[in-house]
């Protein structure tokens, strides 16, 4: 048992009755919509079709709007040549496989190249016309150097689960789409040491190193399609940023090739290597502006066979941030993850999914604990000493403890299902921001009261604002601000921004914590970079990429 | 009648969710359990929730809920999550791994049980996860010479009376009975609940009774024979094709198409 004897953990475990009677439950905030969890930010609401008119659920493919229109303010640069019949050509004789090449110019192949145009949230669509899929390093070198001879723009893509738009095209720019690129080179079960193809999806890495009794040192809602070079080139920080740290500390190496085909071998295995400039960290969360990563090696950690997940009511903010305090003092090396969720987002998850929720009281914050340990005698004893001060003590109002995967899955669910939730009514300005932790729910209030005060925030149709909600990794000082509406509305907007950046700015935190830039944050990098700071960036990417053909339009 | 004194027996079983996977041990005589997740048997989570719902609906008295557990040291794990959950007190018997009970053991056990605490009310799980014999509720019915009512979806307790919903094929059946009585839980019986934090703690200071086989005067030795146990045949790996073309061939060569 996961929680042996010292400390019984009961708990519902209707997951196992829900399995078996699935039809009775199908409206779970639950693992099934994982890949929506947890990861948000942007500053629009979506799904608008033609009308303006913002609907929830999937709308058929035809009413995503292009970028392009979404952002007028955009203009394709005219130094990028338009692809022709001879272009496509060089590069079929480059990939050879008829499959590798989603040729769009010298036929209709609009449905084919839809999914590589458009992303998940179905916010962003580009205009690209030709898709490619190298499978080797020396195919992608090709492939870049002819696109920089002849300026011709690019986008890489990996498993397109971004937030930002970073990952689609906004004009008609070649998709290099990594997907072929999907094996894993090499694994040392000694140092934990994993060498694999920038196109791995998180989850089969992370099910290749279970099986070694590893661990990938990130874990987000999208890993069942997101790619480890996309996780790279975003520099992702997810669930288990606050246990492993960020992929800064973990990626130890990188294989990447330039806009002009250099490929930069730097696929180091060593976890100490001092000798100049530690390149690999320009192309750590540089969103393909610089060069494509085309393979990774990260250090992995081994995987705890003890996990434990607690979820908690508490009376107020500060209640959370002392229970955080001594969560940090009581579980210390096996706390591994810390997230908040406001009272807000716990209802409407209830009256969403229609999910009874684990706690029977109503209360302000919500904080979910989980803990992953070598020994789950040892992990136990720590997590009941924890449980039974803070209850004590009354940081806690109350808790519940799971005591195994599914039910851990379910407490999971009720941070992960918010997203997921949120939608319902129509549209949802997400933000993800990084604020001193003290400060973090403060931004909620601020802008639920403005919105209160301008009168856009009510329960019935003629509001536009659904509610204002905060929920994060309060490990990290990540929140992430939400702001489920009926409709889009340039009035809301406004009370939102540039509020929500100066707010920020204010605080000295980041407008994006861990969903990067891409083209929605692209105009407000200022709020969190110095001109000075935006200079240096500027000049590194024109050494990279001096004709500016990498992922054009976004991230500067 | 003065009130309902009901009996929960409840089973230490592996964890039921796809991140478990049972493997059968080498000798191919049974699953391995060490190291593996265990918890409650999800149908007898059923039974302790509606044992607790029978005393908040106040209809009739519930002077005490009282679980049961036979299984090695760790079913004090699931005895506790039980009285988190709301039972009173509970008992266990210590029974080693490998003397594991059959149906039939359990339900001699369980009549004993049943004769010294004076229940008259059992409500438990309609299978277990792991055997799935299915078979422990009948027989205990049979020993006792009590009504049974099987895969309960509705509870109904007036005085005596007492009223069981059973989904069948095709429909509903309701039967009608007097106590005392065997109940055994179906999936739609209720949603068990989640047990706090607070209740956590009570269930600490719960009585947790230890018995032993011999307490009751029982010999369990078993009468089946486990002839073999064998994983399900594996399932055959897909292939990747190239494209459509190569898909097409691959239909053909296996005479698909």
């Amino acid at each position: 048992m996961a929680v042996p004897s010292r400390f019984v953990a009961p708990m519902r475990r209707a997951s196992a009755v829900a399995r078996l009677s699935s039809p009775l439950r199908h409206c779970r905030p639950g693992f099934q919509a994982r890949w929506t969890g947890n990861t948000s930010a942007t500053s629009e609401p979506h799904q608008q079709d033609a009308k303006g008119t913002v609907k929830g659920g999937a709308a058929p493919a035809k009413t995503v709007k292009f970028t392009s229109d979404s952002y007028p303010e955009i203009q394709r640069d005219s130094k990028f040549a338009k692809i022709t019949q001879e272009h496509v050509d060089h590069f079929k004789g480059i990939l050879g496989s008829e499959s590798a090449v989603i040729d769009g110019v010298s036929q209709d192949a609009t449905d084919d190249i839809e999914p590589f145009n458009s992303d998940w949230m179905r916010k962003f669509r580009g205009h690209a016309k030709l898709v490619l899929k190298p499978s080797t390093t020396e195919e992608v070198s090709k492939i870049l150097k002819y696109c920089n001879d002849n300026m011709l723009a690019v986008v890489p893509q990996g498993g397109n689960t971004g937030l930002v738009g970073g990952s689609v095209p906004v004009f008609d720019e070649i998709v290099i789409n990594l997907s072929k690129m999907n094996q894993i080179r090499s694994f040392d079960e000694v140092s934990g040491i994993l060498v694999a193809d920038a196109g791995v999806i998180l989850e089969v890495a992370d099910n290749f190193l279970a099986e070694k009794g590893s661990i990938f040192p990130l874990d987000l809602g999208a890993k069942g399609s997101c790619q480890i070079g996309g996780n790279v080139a975003t520099n992702a920080g997810g669930l288990r940023l606050l246990r492993y740290g960020s992929l800064h500390g973990n990626v130890l190496g990188i294989e990447a090739v330039l806009p002009d085909g250099t490929i930069v071998d730097d696929l180091s295995k060593l976890r100490k290597n001092n000798t100049g400039y530690d390149l690999k960290h320009l192309f750590i969360g540089g969103e393909g502006t610089i060069g494509i990563i085309t393979g990774i090696s990260i250090i992995c950690p081994q995987r705890s066979p003890a996990v434990n997940v607690a979820y908690f009511g508490l009376e107020s903010f500060e209640q959370a941030q002392k229970a955080f305090t001594e969560a940090k003092s009581h579980l210390s090396e096996i706390l591994s993850a810390f997230e908040m969720m406001d009272g807000r987002t716990q209802k409407i998850i209830q009256k969403v999914a229609g999910t009874k929720l684990p706690l029977e009281g109503d209360y302000p914050f919500y904080c979910l604990i989980e803990t992953s340990g070598s020994n789950a005698d040892h992990d136990s004893e720590k997590l009941q000493n924890f449980l039974e001060h803070v209850m004590e003590t009354e940081i806690v109002q109350d808790g519940v403890l799971a005591q195994d995967q599914t039910q851990i899955q379910e407490l999971w669910a009720c941070r992960e299902g918010i997203t997921e939730c949120l939608g319902h009514w129509g549209g949802v300005y997400k933000y993800d921001l990084s604020i001193p932790i003290s400060r973090m729910y403060d931004l909620v209030n601020d802008v639920r009261d403005r919105f209160t005060e301008a009168g856009l925030l009510g329960d019935d149709e003629s509001f536009p604002v659904v509610d204002v909600v905060g929920y994060g990794h309060m490990g990290d000082s990540n929140l992430h601000l939400n702001v489920p509406v009926r409709r889009f509305d340039k009035k809301v907007e406004k009370m939102i921004e540039p509020y929500v950046y100066e707010w920020v700015a204010n605080e000295k935190g980041s407008i994006s914590a861990e969903h990067g830039l891409g083209v929605t944050k692209r105009p407000y990098v200022g709020y969190s970079k110095s001109e000075t700071m935006i200079r240096l960036m500027k000049q590194i990417k024109d050494s990279f990429d001096p004709n500016g053909i990498m992922n054009p339009y976004k991230y500067l | 009648m003065s009130g309902l004194r009901i009996l929960v027996p409840i089973k230490r079983v592996i964890d039921y969710t796809p991140q478990v996977k049972p493997r059968v041990n080498r000798a191919q005589t049974a699953v391995e359990t060490a190291n593996v997740k265990h918890s409650m048997n999800p149908f007898d989570e059923l039974s302790i929730e509606e044992a607790v719902r029978l005393r908040e609906r106040k209809a009739t008295p519930v002077e005490e809920i009282v679980a049961i557990s036979a299984g090695p040291a760790k079913a004090q794990d699931i005895l506790r999550t039980a009285m988190a959950m709301g039972a009173d007190r509970s008992i266990h018997v210590q029974v080693d791994e490998k003397d594991a009970l059959e149906p039939l053991g359990v339900a001699k056990l369980l009549k004993k049980v049943v004769d010294e605490q004076k229940s008259n009310l059992v409500i438990l799980g309609k299978q277990s996860i792991d055997d799935d014999a299915g078979q422990t509720g009948q027989m205990l019915a049979g020993l006792l010479n009590w009504p049974q009512a099987t895969q309960a979806s509705k509870v109904e307790v007036e005085g005596e009376k007492v009223t069981v919903t059973r989904e069948v094929d095709g429909g509903v059946e309701t039967l009608r009975t007097k106590l005392p009585m065997v109940i055994t839980t179906d999936l739609r019986l209720n949603e068990p609940r989640y047990a706090s934090l607070p209740n956590i703690m009570k269930a600490k200071k719960k009585p947790l009774e230890k018995k032993t086989l011999k307490d009751y005067g029982l010999d369990a030795a078993p009468r089946l024979k486990t002839v073999k146990v064998t994983d399900p045949p594996q399932r055959q790996g897909g292939v990747k094709v190239e494209d459509v073309d190569g898909m097409i061939g691959k239909l053909k060569e296996l005479g698909a198409l």
